[in-house]
């Protein structure tokens, strides 16, 4: 990893450069009172007064909605256009918190655990994460009990830490970053020596052991406390469509009448179709089912198949959630 | 101990197994579901108190076999009159309780006192709502066009507008309807404004005008204000008034020789 230090001029060159370079770059653009990641043509449409975006930025690399493939039919035959790598542009996700870059892991993991999915893998080959360490926090934030923190750098391909002075301390982290930086190497100087990166970071505290909750969720599975924790939950998709990690999908047809598109969009395990079977059964009837679901499959099957945890501690859940269903909250409770 | 809690805690000991209320949460105060009277102490209800409890009344898996207690704000007792109206409760099961503009307690025997009592509580859309009302009435049709698809590019269909909204209590709604697939399942602009004017559609004469929809938005969508515009015309159209449960069967599933129809050309 290498350390340089970019002047407040020399980000407004170096981004340029990057839009200079024909690259698509997302960025948290405010809207109202809601701030979210989209296409950006200068430095200006960024914004800067939010604690959090309030959707991950996992659709830059596993899109709402994406087609596998399209047909068509003409004069009896069928002609099949497959997903072409060739039309995914090269993608820059700026200004990304640590608990963003971070669920891109678990992401990969989901999409390529027994079988390595071309879309995403094409995707995620074509885009470079430049976080920006975290100097605020809210009650929401819990990315400390969940093995990040906000100046956490596994995931992001640099990693820069605003200063006092409108510039920023950059960490170079992997050869994807190296190259960005190389659109405008002019832009970057020698760090300052003295330079500590925590001093500018925010104070998230600690609020559970991630062990202690597996543990705790081994035999956790018939308990009475996914019926009390899941009340007052109203069973919409909201949390996992702002979940940086939450992966479902659906597959469905879009058929226009000789031709036609298979699209993969987002799904969610809090609907109680995703689990309805043909037959009317659904194995997943009520509410305190599916919630239950979606703590373990982050908390005890994912760590279980997989290896790795299904939260960043990003909060995005419990702010984007109509009646307040804190995942921290529940998960302290859990070992409490 | 407050005097909702004390309520609460004698409605328990009277035999309710379930006093539905609102306890603090993090923005705001959050529903919550007191089954034990030691629980009761976290009870609390003001004007801080929006989300609409009568969303989970029509919940059977919450609401079990027992007999149940609402502390319910005015937003509340509207959805319940109505809820009522179409079948959808047996107030028989329900004690209905409210915390006056007085700070009494209050607790209602029949429909027709929640009526009589919601007939002296005003409909009124707020300042923000009447701002965006100016805004889009003063709009060409191109121009609104235009506002809503841009906003509902927006939309990621996560149907929270649909979970919070205590009166879609479908059991199968059009959404789930795969032959033919009415509403397209992925977002994309105008499949999603479609799924709106189904969803405002289903609920005129029906809408409370509660908001619930809008707040429960993630994305800040007013989707709120489709439904509530749908107020404000059938109030014209149709002599509804906003805010009041109909008592004479849905404007639109309901025939009558008076309608004045100068909407149809």
């Amino acid at each position: 990893m290498e350390k340089r230090y970019i002047s407040k001029e020399g980000l407004s060159r170096w981004f340029k450069a990057l839009l200079a370079g024909g690259k698509r770059v997302y960025a948290p653009v405010r809207n109202n009172d809601k701030v979210d990641f989209k296409p950006v043509r200068s430095l200006d449409e960024v914004a800067d007064d939010y604690v959090q975006t309030t959707q991950s930025a996992k659709s830059t690399v596993f899109p709402r909605a994406e087609v596998l493939f399209s047909y068509q039919k003409e004069n009896g035959i069928t002609t099949l256009n497959d997903f072409d790598p060739a039309t995914v542009p090269e993608t820059v996700v700026w200004k990304i918190h640590p608990c963003d870059a971070v669920g891109f892991i678990p992401l990969s993991q989901i999409f390529n655990e027994g079988y390595e999915d071309i879309l995403y893998k094409t995707h995620l080959e074509k885009t470079t994460l430049v976080s920006f360490s975290c100097s605020h926090a809210d009650s929401f934030c819990f990315c400390t009990s969940v093995q990040g923190g906000p100046g956490e750098t596994t995931g992001s391909d640099i990693q820069l830490t605003s200063l006092p002075d409108g510039g920023a301390l950059v960490e170079i982290l992997t050869p994807k970053g190296e190259a960005l930086v190389q659109l405008s190497a002019e832009s970057f100087e020698a760090p300052k020596e003295d330079e500590d990166k925590a001093q500018y970071l925010a104070d998230v505290p600690i609020y559970f052991q991630l062990d202690e909750i597996r543990n705790k969720l081994k035999d956790a599975f018939n308990s009475d406390i996914w019926k009390k924790q899941s009340e007052r939950c109203l069973g919409c998709g909201a949390c996992a469509f702002v979940c940086p990690t939450c992966a479902c999908f659906d597959i469905q047809e879009n058929p226009k009448g000789s031709q036609g598109q298979r699209i993969r969009c987002w799904d969610s395990c809090g609907f109680s179709l995703f689990t309805q079977h043909t037959s009317g059964h659904n194995p997943r009837a009520v509410q305190s089912q599916r919630w239950r679901q979606r703590i373990l499959h982050k908390f005890s099957y994912m760590p279980d198949r997989i290896n790795i945890f299904g939260c960043t501690g990003c909060g995005r859940c419990s702010r984007a959630c109509p009646v307040d269903m804190n995942i921290r909250e529940h998960l302290t409770s859990l070992v409490k | 101990m407050n005097k909702i809690a004390e309520k609460a805690v004698a409605l328990l000991q009277e035999g309710h197994t379930l006093v539905l209320g609102y306890e603090e949460g993090d923005r705001a105060p959050r529903p919550f579901f007191c089954r034990q009277a030691e629980e009761a102490q976290h009870l609390v209800l003001d004007e801080r108190c929006t989300a609409n409890l009568a969303v989970y009344l029509t919940k059977p898996e919450l609401m079990g076999k027992g007999r149940v207690a609402v502390f319910a704000i005015t937003s509340s007792l509207r959805a319940i009159a109505q809820l009522t109206a179409e079948n959808q409760l047996q107030l028989e099961n329900l004690t209905i309780l409210t915390l006056t503009a007085e700070q009494e307690i209050k607790t209602f025997a029949t429909l027709e006192e929640i009526r009589s009592y919601l007939s002296e509580v005003p409909y009124e859309l707020s300042d923000t709502e009447k701002a965006l009302d100016e805004k889009l009435s003063a709009m060409t049709r191109e121009e609104r066009w235009k506002y809503w698809i841009n906003e509902f590019s927006r939309c990621i269909k996560c149907y929270a507008c649909r979970a919070a909204c205590p009166m879609c209590y479908c059991t199968r709604c059009i959404t789930e309807v795969n032959r033919p697939q009415w509403i397209s399942p992925w977002p994309s602009p105008l499949p999603n404004m479609e799924w709106q004017i189904n969803r405002v559609m289903h609920l005129v004469g029906r809408c409370i005008g509660c908001g619930a929809c809008g707040r429960a938005c993630p994305v800040g969508i007013p989707v709120d204000y489709l439904s509530k515009k749908m107020l404000q015309d059938l109030s014209e159209e149709f002599g509804y008034v906003p805010g009041q449960a109909m008592q004479d069967g849905n404007a639109l599933s309901t025939f009558k020789p008076d309608d004045k129809e100068n909407f149809i050309h």
